[in-house]
């Protein structure tokens, strides 16, 4: 029998299609189903004041205010630290055999389990460095986590403008620091930025990380300062869906939608600067 | 007055030979054509003289290039590339605008003064025939010219910061023939305040545009004549068929 090549195309995209529909389907059903069972806790209380009566009512404002110090920390610490590596990995290093041990130390660093970051955190920042548990232990610890997707990404990014761009400006005698910062980084900021995302994602979502360097299990206050402990929101999901009981699901479906809007919401910034840059893109 | 020599180059990428034995005088104010086929080592030598050899990381040299008496390995690798421009095969603009294009390289070397990087870029494309067609799109992408426009923006960009020598790099690969009567034209014109090293696959342009013409096969200098003499009587049997079309 000839082989049908119309009906073989078919096929390959109803395989397709039943793929993106695996992936579509539960992301949408978690999206409806945070909106559905906590739309109803969302109040102006809700979203401004602190937990009361033993978390099970009141609000969850200090640990919005929580989540976003520490994700601010984190993408401030971690951002330019690797973004200068990744530079220097790409543009300046050697390929000698230190520099594929680097890069492949660095790799096989974003798998390691956020826990194990937690550990970390809590031996170097908190007891070697005596930051305590604070905002600031948190940060770096989420910070140093994201690091390998940050530098990952604007590796990727760098090596990805065209080399014919760096000769073109080095045979005007531009330095090599000049090419990388006039024309090689501007054309490689929306890949960076897509490592960001990535990254600040992470950053607000894990808990293992803080569980030991930052969050507090219930302070209803705001911190002070960056050596003060917080409360954040993916740490005090966990509090009201296990530790405490009789928690109403309406506050718990409540903070869940508050944490995936915040994160949403930092997305949507960095999306729109990458936006502004890819416009501005030449080629 | 001989402006760049080179005494006994060797070039190897890895443990390819790509050029051996190169032995060349290159005089002021002239344009030397290089003809070969390809894989004959025309465009490393081309690049040697800018060092842009040295961003391949298995380049390999020996012997040495003298630019106006010193040694191009002593001079500072910018300075040396501010003075030795490059026009490269393909049209390659940066990924800025028109009016960026000829004034980055300016910017680059120190240039702040606006009015007088205004004023050099348009002298630039001035000299590169193309200012009465861009003076009123100045800040549009580079990208929306033609692929002659482009080429002609990237010799524009090439003179804006004033170098001696020039090395065309096969410029008019990519464009039709009247672009490429464009290019050729602006050459003749800039050879009398440059020196002109133009490396071309295309045997008739290196006849119309070479005071004198270099015949590269396999790595080797084969012949360096004048033009007339390498296309009317050769010295070498092999010159005399590449310029025939026997091969290549």
């Amino acid at each position: 029998m000839a082989r049908n090549p119309y009906r073989s195309q078919k096929i390959a995209f109803f395989c397709l299609l039943l793929a993106t529909l695996f992936i579509v389907v539960p992301v949408g059903m978690i999206v409806v189903v945070i909106i559905k069972k906590g739309i109803a806790g969302i109040t102006w209380q809700f979203l401004t004041d602190v937990p009361r009566k033993g978390m099970r009512a009141g609000g969850i404002f200090p640990a919005i205010v929580g989540t976003v110090y520490l994700v601010t920390g984190a993408i401030s610490f971690a951002l330019p630290i690797g973004l200068f590596a990744a530079i220097y990995l790409s543009e300046y290093a050697k390929g000698n055999f230190l520099t594929r041990m680097i890069k492949l130390a660095i790799v096989n660093l974003a798998g390691v389990p956020s826990v194990v970051y937690g550990l970390f955190g809590l031996s170097l920042f908190v007891v070697f460095f005596k930051f305590g548990a604070s905002i600031l232990s948190g940060a770096l610890t989420l910070g140093i986590m994201i690091l390998p997707l940050i530098i990952t990404a604007s590796r990727e990014a760098l090596e990805s403008v065209p080399a014919s761009f760096r000769e073109a400006s080095l045979s005007l005698g531009a330095s090599k620091w000049q090419t990388i910062r006039h024309i090689v980084l501007p054309n490689a900021v929306p890949g960076i930025l897509t490592g960001t995302i990535l990254g600040l994602g992470r950053a607000a979502g894990e808990t293992a990380p803080i569980l030991f360097t930052a969050a507090a299990f219930y302070l209803p206050r705001l911190p002070h300062s960056i050596f003060d402990q917080v409360m954040a929101l993916p740490y005090h999901l966990y509090v009201i869906s296990t530790q405490v009981p009789n928690v109403d699901e309406k506050i718990r479906y409540g903070t869940a939608l508050v944490l995936v809007f915040l994160v949403l919401v930092m997305n949507l910034i960095a999306v729109v600067i990458r936006y502004q840059f890819r416009k501005k893109k030449k080629w | 007055m001989v402006k760049i020599s080179a005494t006994k180059l060797n070039i190897w990428f890895g443990e390819t030979s790509v050029l051996r034995n190169i032995n060349i005088e290159i005089y002021a104010n002239e344009i030397l054509s290089i003809i070969g086929p390809s894989n004959s080592g025309k465009t490393t030598f081309l690049r040697m003289l800018n060092r842009l050899n040295d961003l391949t990381p298995s380049f390999k040299m020996q012997g040495e290039v003298m630019f106006e008496d010193t040694d191009i390995r002593k001079i500072n690798v910018e300075l040396l590339r501010k003075k030795i421009g490059m026009v490269f095969a393909l049209p390659l603009p940066l990924p800025l605008s028109i009016f960026d294009n000829v004034a980055y390289g300016l910017r680059m070397h120190g240039e702040r003064n606006r009015k007088r990087i205004r004023e050099k870029v348009k002298q630039a494309l001035t000299q590169g025939y193309l200012w009465d067609e861009v003076k009123d799109r100045l800040p549009e992408s580079a990208f929306k010219l033609s692929g002659g426009q482009q080429q002609r923006l990237c010799i524009a960009r090439t003179l804006a910061v004033e170098p001696d020598v020039i090395l065309f790099d096969e410029p008019c690969s990519g464009l039709d023939p009247i672009s490429t009567a464009k290019v050729e034209e602006a050459m003749l014109k800039l050879k009398k305040e440059y020196t002109i090293v133009l490396v071309t696959n295309n045997v008739k342009q290196a006849a119309r545009v070479g005071d004198r013409t270099a015949f590269f096969l396999s790595g080797e200098l084969v012949e360096l004549d004048k033009t007339e003499k390498i296309f009317t009587a050769p010295s070498d049997r092999r010159t005399d068929d590449y310029i025939r079309g026997k091969f290549g």
